[in-house]
């Protein structure tokens, strides 16, 4: 059922391949953004970086959010889900899962990329790479639970803004704080760890509120 | 225990919480105009200058207590949230939504008295310290729950809807405290210190705590009139309204 589900999702997704790239574009747009509002000294670029490569990624899968759950909510699949006897936990973490692998994956691949754009060396490149490995699912598992919450609202994707980027302020702060400490020259480790920690710790409860939240709006 | 014993449960209804709340809302009025009058006679007039801030200091006495309103009305706000969700009590839901607007208001007040106090004490208005900034992030938090419950019209949706978000902030609550520290140590360049607090004279705590108390009474006061107003619209079908506003 959780794999059935997941594969589902991704079928949908080819089917929608427009929807998906407009998200990587998104992003590759409001990171080219930043050199051209602040000006192209090389040294300036390599120390914002960081905090441009996060926020931009944290702003696109924000953007991403209400594909989650919004187009099962609306033609009723969703409803038939939750009816199943399976956990609703499985359910949930199928459809993040989902979720993670055609809207954030491309970004984690992209953004070497844009890295290199900046300035960055290759030991801070992977230090990207890694810390929005450990980062992304982060995004996409908090992110569920305002997608769930805001389902069928008026004005859900403004909503869904306000609920989630404040509780995406400690996984910011840590990536960010992985990929400047390479820069720096100092070991990332503490913050990749950190990271770490976060993930298990929103793959443990997340789900959960997600489920509960998705109770909520449906019933 | 005792023999005569109270049903607390009868209040959890709001056709009897009602009026109670009625007859309870000139009373903390009074003890908050009280309180809020020698709070401040305390702070004006007895306590002593500060010598390394001058008068600037005082304005601490407002915004210690109402820092500490915002954070501890959060966590009010989201076990009566819980409450409300699991027990499926209607009152405490209600007391949820009314709490949210005032510690808002209380979180804001805390934001606009530190810059004020900034000002002449670090030299600008506003610093990336990390109490500033969780504070900040309190109020976005705050503004989340408010947005999501007013955009939600079914009342009962509303309410559990708005538990589960203040029940996942208020487990968020220490995790961004810690991590905004964090973040705020690893920046040292750019932050201005605060220096370590000299003790403070008693009269100074006093009213500092004279006024935290007075800032209760108003949250009290200001709840039951808000809750209050929020039963009179939701309950407005019931048969026991119409009794009482007769």
């Amino acid at each position: 059922m959780f794999g059935w589900l997941v594969w589902r999702d991704l079928i949908l997704a080819w089917r929608r391949r427009a929807d998906v790239l407009a998200t990587v574009f998104f992003f590759v747009i409001v990171v080219s953004l930043f050199p051209l509002g602040i000006g192209p000294e090389r040294e300036t670029l390599r120390s914002i970086a960081p905090g441009v490569v996060w926020v931009a990624a944290l702003l696109a899968s924000m953007l991403s959010l209400g594909r989650i759950f919004g187009n099962d909510y609306q033609d009723g699949t969703l409803e038939q889900l939750l009816l199943t006897p399976q956990s609703t936990y499985l359910i949930v973490l199928g459809k993040i899962l989902a979720h993670w692998l055609v809207s954030e994956l491309p970004l984690v691949i992209i953004a070497p990329l844009l890295g290199l754009q900046f300035g960055l060396a290759q030991n801070s490149l992977a230090i990207v790479v890694v810390s929005l490995l450990l980062g992304t699912p982060v995004l996409s598992l908090i992110g569920s639970i305002g997608a769930a919450l805001t389902l069928g609202l008026r004005a859900a994707n403004v909503l869904v803004a306000l609920l989630v980027l404040p509780l995406y302020i400690p996984v910011l702060i840590f990536g960010t704080g992985a990929v400047q400490a390479s820069v720096g020259g100092t070991s990332p480790q503490p913050y990749l760890l950190l990271l770490g920690a976060t993930l298990v710790l929103t793959l443990v409860f997340a789900p959960w509120a997600t489920s509960a939240a998705l109770k909520i709006s449906v019933e | 225990m005792s023999n005569r014993k109270i049903n607390w449960y009868k209040y959890a209804a709001p056709a009897s919480f009602y009026p109670l709340a009625g007859k309870m809302i000139p009373w903390f009025a009074v003890l908050t105009a009280l309180l809020f009058i020698i709070g401040l006679y305390v702070g004006f007039f007895v306590a002593p200058t500060d010598f390394q801030q001058g008068e600037a200091y005082r304005i601490i006495f407002i915004h210690v207590p109402a820092a500490w309103m915002g954070m501890f009305l959060y966590v009010l706000m989201a076990v009566y949230a819980g409450i409300g969700w699991a027990f499926n009590a209607r009152l405490a839901s209600m007391m949820a939504t009314a709490i949210s607007p005032t510690g808002a208001i209380f979180t804001l007040i805390a934001l606009v008295t530190g810059s004020l106090w900034g000002r002449p004490a670090w030299g600008v208005w506003w610093v990336w310290d990390a109490r500033l900034t969780s504070t900040l992030i309190l109020m976005f938090l705050y503004i989340g729950f408010i947005s999501l419950q007013s955009s939600i019209d079914d009342p009962r949706r509303a309410d559990r809807a708005g538990a589960v978000l203040a029940l996942v902030g208020v487990i968020n609550v220490p995790i961004i405290y810690f991590s905004v520290q964090w973040w705020n140590s690893l920046h040292q360049g750019a932050t201005i210190r605060i220096a370590n607090k000299p003790t403070m004279a008693p009269s100074m705590l006093a009213a500092m705590l004279i006024l935290l108390a007075a800032c209760w009474m108003y949250s009290i006061a200001v709840v039951l009139v808000r809750v209050r107003y929020i039963i009179r619209e939701r309950e407005r079908e019931s048969p026991w309204l119409a009794e009482v506003l007769a």
